[in-house]
């Protein structure tokens, strides 16, 4: 009686997330990989290939996109660290309890505004006759007007600004539950700073420093907004091969091979992260 | 007591908003922005009260993929272009016959009617009949461009670094025009389009030095063109009609090769619900008064006898001063895509926004 009640309440439980995995991440994704398979003959016409993904292979434009994609993402993910890192030093061991809740509080501000209106703000910034460029040349710094919008730096900056929030989060967290009496004896054990950082502060935080860079990771290689509007002539991003595919060219079927080579190129760089780091995902982020 | 007064408020609108639903009828416009404006949706819901009107905004890839997505359900009228119907409905299938008697055609300007009508008949059925037509061209600041005028001038280092264009088809049909081709005429070889499109990209790649951005919507072409950021772009002509209201320097430039012209439809979704109302909808828009309401929303002109006289009048003074009779003698209607045409063109894009200078 008692273990049918248990086993009910935990179907009970588990049945919203496993219906959430089923239907809107399992079966759409399987939908993808047969219209993936599909090669278009002729109209209406369809037949079971690896048309689409041969066709990425041979094209340079596509899989250049995406190591661009990829290679700046990973830059992102790097900076978003080390900007972020001593901002939830700061938010979890150096401010004052009552000052922490209202400094975390600033980090999450930006958030309640859309990404668009956030990727607008900054074009009213950097545009030629905008903020930056007017007030320098006010200021006698410079003679002419400077553009700053549309190139890979704004668009760089324009991520960061972004996602920084989602590695500032996990990492106070795991910054929160370490005792300071660790840094103190790392300091008694006569280690100097940077020993600290590296040999204590690092590892302990290792959990959110991992789960972090992996949603910041994935989140920038699959962002849209930011690197359209931000992005010059020549700056591509492979989500906007993927709409390209699907919208303007009416190919379902590659984009559909594109969306799965994007999340196949992702998972492989979170692994290739996590084994070159040697950590394993039961003991980082399971934790964190 | 309190409670129980709530409680059948609530009960009694529920009730009534379920008998409103009983007997009303609800069009779903799925049409580009502007195409709806709010005043003639009220005078339409007042003239039919049975009927609610839920609009969709969208654009012409959009609105395909959304009907093809389900099989041409979800909406009672699209409005994409002429030329997106024909290749839509063969591969797709995706809109329903038009009957056109039951449509007041006797109003629409007969070049138009039958233009649409030959681009859209597929085994002897109408898919489509028009509503309102523009064009894509150029715009200049005649201040800083005064001899602005074809589609190669946005390459000319002499506004290096001052000129703007869309990264879409309009782009690579003007600059085939510009190098003294017909693209439409290739269209029925795509061995010979496809050189045609080489030989394009390759000017676009050597061009892209030339451009300060691609504008992706009418609002930071606008924001460009104002600020003087550019001072030439490729552009609709609606956008460039307002900002004429604006900045009396800022004009529309028919290309000397002939602006490209885009005839908006009216279509039937394929498994729409309310095909009575749609067709109301559509002899409301060409009633005159309707006209001129929807031309002054949308800066285009509609597809009906005198459809230029019945814009409004500051619309139609910007026409007047970028048109001369010649230019639209000249216009060049976009031709029925074939199939596989979208695919080697968005190749030849990719190609352009990839290559670095």
């Amino acid at each position: 009686m008692q273990s049918d009640i248990k086993r009910l309440s935990l179907i009970l439980l588990f049945a919203p997330f496993a219906l959430w995995i089923l239907l809107l991440i399992i079966l759409p994704h399987l939908g993808m990989v047969v219209l993936s398979l599909r090669e278009k003959v002729a109209p209406r016409v369809y037949e079971f290939g690896f048309g689409n993904y041969i066709d990425f292979i041979n094209e340079p434009i596509y899989w250049n996109t995406l190591l661009r994609t990829g290679s700046m993402s990973i830059l992102v993910t790097i900076l978003a660290l080390l900007i972020g890192f001593p901002i939830a030093y700061y938010i979890a061991k150096i401010a004052g309890r009552r000052s922490r809740g209202a400094l975390f509080l600033l980090c999450l501000i930006p958030l309640w505004v859309s990404d668009l209106i956030r990727a607008f703000g900054w074009i009213l910034l950097l545009r030629e006759t905008g903020v930056f460029s007017s007030f320098l040349q006010w200021s006698g710094m410079v003679s002419e007007p400077i553009e700053f919008l549309y190139n890979d730096v704004t668009v760089v900056m324009g991520l960061v600004y972004t996602v920084i929030l989602f590695m500032i989060v996990p990492l106070v967290s795991t910054l929160d539950g370490m005792d300071d009496a660790m840094i103190e004896a790392g300091y008694n054990l006569g280690g100097n700073g940077y020993t600290v950082l590296r040999r204590i502060i690092v590892p302990y935080a290792m959990p959110g420093i991992v789960s972090g860079c992996i949603v910041v990771f994935m989140m920038t290689a699959g962002s849209y907004l930011t690197p359209i509007l931000l992005g010059g002539k020549n700056s591509s991003w492979f989500t906007e091969q993927i709409y390209d595919q699907f919208i303007t060219r009416f190919n379902w079927e590659s984009g559909a091979a594109f969306g799965f080579l994007l999340l196949a190129f992702t998972s492989f760089v979170v692994w290739l992260g996590l084994k070159l780091s040697g950590q394993t995902l039961a003991n980082t982020v399971a934790k964190s | 007591m309190l409670s129980t007064k709530k409680g059948a408020g609530l009960i009694a609108a529920l009730m009534l908003t379920s008998a409103s639903y009983a007997n009303a009828e609800t069009l779903r416009l799925l049409t580009w922005g502007s195409y709806a404006p709010e005043e003639l949706v009220q005078k339409f819901q007042e003239k039919y009260p049975d009927i609610t009107v839920e609009v969709t905004f969208s654009n012409n890839e959009e609105m395909i993929a959304k009907l093809r997505a389900t099989g041409g359900a979800g909406f009672d009228l699209a409005q994409p272009s002429h030329d997106r119907i024909y290749s839509a409905q063969l591969e797709y299938d995706i809109y329903k016959p038009m009957d056109l008697s039951k449509i007041n055609t006797s109003v629409m300007e007969d070049s138009h009617l039958n233009g649409v009508k030959a681009n859209t008949t597929i085994d002897g059925e109408v898919y489509a009949v028009p509503h309102q037509w523009g064009t894509s061209g150029l715009m200049a600041n005649k201040a800083a461009a005064p001899d602005f005028k074809g589609w190669g001038d946005l390459c000319d280092p002499k506004y290096a670094g001052k000129t703007s264009m869309r990264l879409k088809r309009t782009i690579l049909l003007g600059t085939a025009y510009s190098m003294g081709e017909d693209p439409f005429a290739a269209y029925s070889d795509l061995d010979k389009y496809q050189a045609l499109l080489d030989k394009v990209a390759d000017k676009l790649i050597e061009c892209k030095s030339n451009i300060k951005a691609y504008w992706k919507g009418g609002d930071d072409l606008s924001a460009m063109m104002l600020s003087g950021e550019v001072v030439a772009s490729e552009t609709w002509d609606s956008t460039a009609y307002k900002l004429y209201g604006q900045n009396k320097d800022i004009v529309f430039v028919p290309p000397e090769t002939g602006a490209l012209a885009w005839i908006d439809t009216f279509a039937l979704p394929r498994k729409g619900k309310a095909d009575d109302a749609a067709y109301k909808w559509i002899n409301f828009v060409l009633e005159p008064e309707n006209v001129t309401i929807m031309s002054g929303s949308t800066g285009a002109i509609a597809a009906v006898k005198g459809g230029l006289d019945m814009l409004p009048a500051d619309k139609k003074e910007a026409v007047t001063a970028a048109f001369t009779d010649a230019d639209i003698a000249n216009l060049k209607f976009f031709a029925n895509i074939p199939p596989g045409v979208e695919d080697m063109e968005g190749k030849t894009l990719e190609k352009i926004k990839a290559a670095t200078e």
